[in-house]
């Protein structure tokens, strides 16, 4: 140890602690998540964050402006068609004010699904190249979605206002968290796809699908209120359902206060995210043979 | 924890599924749809099959299109030990590389590392090229192991060395390649792990960075650490390497100091022995004339040499047969560099048989190549003969034998002290003469 020391001092080597041991072996089946190596990769998952939001819109004329086109022009094409033309119930909000406080969520998860799915294809230069924990791709590109929500979210707190519905009360602190469950949703499912993208190309073209079908199985053009019980907690299986309900109960006091529903799709994220998690790390060995 | 091993290789093998290079064990849907539509995939089979033809001595599995990238190997390194790991392409060095980086697991064996392992797979490992220079510097370095504090400890030093400081705010798309590898190597010259992996990522760059980039490389390994460094540049390894591997068909075929091992390799690169030998008469090269028996390239004493000190002279040995007798007959010879080109072509000028015609009979002519004439490196034999009147070939050989020539750098040859690559497909020590005078009464010309 005593040489080491030695050896170390004169390299100028910036670890001062022991040398880490790494053994490679064939790994077989299920294995463990090694979380205490992705904090030991905080940095890396730092700088992947703080890639995609640098890259994200550089060579835009309008920038980060895009972040807030994208769930406003959906609200105002919802508010004409549907809510205009269709007539569909709004639970007594103004319908551009219901459909806009559900997409604000909306669109947070389904490019955060959209994005960590064809995140570990579009690394592929670096999972071929460099070794570090592969969570961490699909990982940051649901992060990196989180100053888009925050931009859309501060317009759609003005849009609130401007309807002069804005009122200062405890239930807005459930707001962060209905966003941490979308997060935690799109990130679930970001693992189970953008690992089986490794394989599957199929995926990419299947996840336009999936999010489409998706929008329309959470209630963001429609209140849940059109569903019956048992089928509405049952609905809530969908963590979007939530993350919807509790939104549009926080911000505009409509629908019910987070209950059964709330705790249902909690718990169905956190499956997502924990098996997604485990699934990735099974098949996570052969990424770099087969991208 | 063992203090002084650096890295440990026991018995690693890497299996591949040739046609979708990947690892055996998944099971994939695609297979029913690629057994429906296999006409398109026949192709691959046949390249698998000549791919295996070359690795007899891997089992394959059978029936299926697995090929072992690696297989059996094992090694250590010691701390400190700057090792190259050389061979042809496709012989499985990247393969390896790509184990002890973590990036892909071994499919049987086990690696120990003993401290902090940086990559260095390919120039600008990370890079986007939307980011400015200086941006890349802190996504790069952080990928390849470098902390933030590091980074920015050694970022006035990094953008320095990449001598690109005006463009530095810059995207990398707009840099020309060169600036571009310019800043990529020199983030990654900055990284400070105990074990530094090194693919060929010096291929690339101008001469000159080229050179800066190695005497950073030493730079590095005299402050103790250790490195596994690929190269397809045998100067390179043998400059920087006290050790090599030679890595052919999946598996370690030589382990030695780096210059042995590197002109092993050169030598197998050629595909030619120092000796060619054709025991059937009948079917030797030549005609009714004559036929050559044997080529072999020998030292003094008469051994067959693969190997010849710079210093001492080599002899390219022909064995023929004259068949039917009565011709003036010219042994010739013709050596060429690696690279091509012709050294030199030479006809036997042998006073005893020069204007004689040959009776029958078994003739072995020697050509003498004296020592300090050839440069270092390998060397490609040719050799034929012909009569002069009539004018006529009886045998030309091509690239019959082959030899290397090295330098044990004693400093008696015409390298001198210099230990760097030395041009030249000769490289003749020279009697140099020198003429002095004082300055005093100002610089007259010399009275060469």
């Amino acid at each position: 140890m005593t040489q080491e020391a030695t050896s170390e001092a004169l390299t100028a080597a910036p670890l001062l602690t022991p040398l880490v041991t790494t053994v490679i072996e064939p790994a077989h089946g299920w294995v463990p998540l090694k979380v205490r190596e992705l904090w030991e990769y905080r940095e890396v998952l730092y700088y992947l964050i703080w890639r995609d939001i640098k890259v994200k819109y550089r060579q835009t004329l309008i920038g980060a402006t895009w972040a807030i086109i994208q769930p406003l022009m959906t609200m105002v094409v919802f508010s004409v068609f549907l809510g205009k033309l269709a007539k569909v119930p709004s639970d007594g909000v103004p319908y551009p004010l219901f459909a806009f406080a559900a997409l604000v969520p909306w669109a947070f998860f389904a490019n955060g699904l959209t994005q960590s799915a064809s995140s570990l294809v579009a690394s592929g230069h670096l999972i071929t190249k460099v070794y570090f924990p592969r969570l961490l791709v699909p990982t940051a590109r649901v992060l990196s979605g989180l100053p888009d929500i925050g931009l859309s979210f501060l317009v759609l707190l003005g849009l609130v206002a401007a309807y002069g519905r804005f009122e200062l009360s405890l239930s807005l602190l459930w707001l962060p968290a209905m966003a941490a469950l979308a997060l935690l949703t799109a990130f679930g499912i970001g693992l189970w796809l953008s690992a089986l993208n490794v394989q599957y190309r199929d995926i990419q073209h299947a996840v336009p699908f999936l999010v489409q079908i998706w929008l329309f199985a959470t209630p963001i053009a429609y209140p849940s209120s059109l569903l019956a019980e048992p089928w509405r907690t049952i609905y809530g299986l969908n963590p979007m359902v939530g993350v919807v309900e509790g939104f549009r109960w926080a911000l505009l006091g409509s629908g019910r206060p987070p209950g059964m529903p709330l705790v249902v799709s909690t718990a169905a994220a956190l499956v997502l995210v924990v098996s997604g998690a485990f699934f990735f790390r099974r098949v996570e060995r052969t990424f770099a043979d087969v991208i | 924890m063992s203090d002084d091993i650096a890295v440990r290789v026991d018995n690693i093998g890497k299996q591949y599924r040739i046609g979708t290079r990947r690892a055996p064990g998944t099971v994939m849907m695609r297979e029913v749809l690629t057994d429906l539509a296999a006409a398109p995939f026949r192709k691959l089979r046949a390249l698998a099959r000549r791919l295996a033809a070359g690795t007899e001595t891997l089992p394959q599995p059978a029936g299926a299109d697995h090929i072992w990238a690696l297989r059996n190997v094992s090694f250590t390194v010691p701390r400190g030990q700057v090792i190259g790991i050389i061979g042809p392409n496709g012989a499985g060095k990247s393969t390896l590389l790509k184990v002890l980086s973590r990036i892909t697991e071994p499919t049987e064996g086990r690696v120990e590392i003993h401290g902090r392992v940086g990559s260095l797979l390919e120039v600008g490992t990370g890079f986007h090229p939307e980011l400015t220079g200086l941006e890349n510097v802190f996504l790069s370095g952080a990928l390849l192991g470098m902390r933030k504090v590091e980074i920015e400890r050694n970022l006035d030093e990094i953008v320095a060395f990449s001598e690109i400081e005006k463009f530095i705010d810059t995207p990398v798309k707009h840099y020309s390649s060169g600036m571009y590898v310019r800043l990529a190597f020199s983030v990654a010259a900055h990284l400070e792990p105990e074990i530094l992996i090194v693919d060929e990522v010096l291929a690339v760059g101008d001469v000159s960075f080229q050179r800066k980039c190695l005497n950073k490389m030493e730079d590095v390994h005299q402050h103790g650490r250790t490195i596994l460094f690929v190269s397809h540049n045998m100067d390179a390894v043998t400059r920087l390497c006290e050790r090599a591997l030679l890595i052919s068909h999946g598996g370690i075929q030589k382990d030695g100091p780096a210059s042995d091992v590197a002109s092993a390799y050169l030598l197998s690169t050629l595909k030619t022995d120092a000796i060619q030998e054709w025991p059937i008469a009948e079917t030797a090269p030549g005609n009714a004339i004559a036929r050559l028996r044997r080529v072999r390239v020998r030292d003094e004493a008469g051994a067959t040499v693969e190997n010849i000190d710079v210093r001492q002279p080599v002899g390219i040995e022909m064995v023929f047969d004259v068949l039917t007798p009565g011709r003036v007959m010219a042994p010739s010879v013709m050596l060429y560099a690696r690279s091509g080109t012709c050294v030199f072509s030479a006809h036997d000028l042998d006073p005893e048989w020069r204007q004689r015609q040959r009776p029958a009979g078994s003739f072995t002519a020697t050509a003498w190549i004296p020592g300090n004439l050839l440069a270092e490196g390998a060397l490609l034999v040719s050799c034929g003969l012909g009569s002069i009147r009539p004018l006529e070939v009886h045998f030309f050989v091509r690239e019959a034998v082959a030899f290397n020539v090295t330098d044990p750098g004693m400093g008696d040859s015409a390298r001198g002290d210099w230990d760097g690559s030395i041009p030249g497909v000769v490289r003749p020590l020279l009697k140099w003469q020198t003429a002095y005078r004082p300055l005093s009464g100002g610089l007259i010309e010399g009275d060469a």
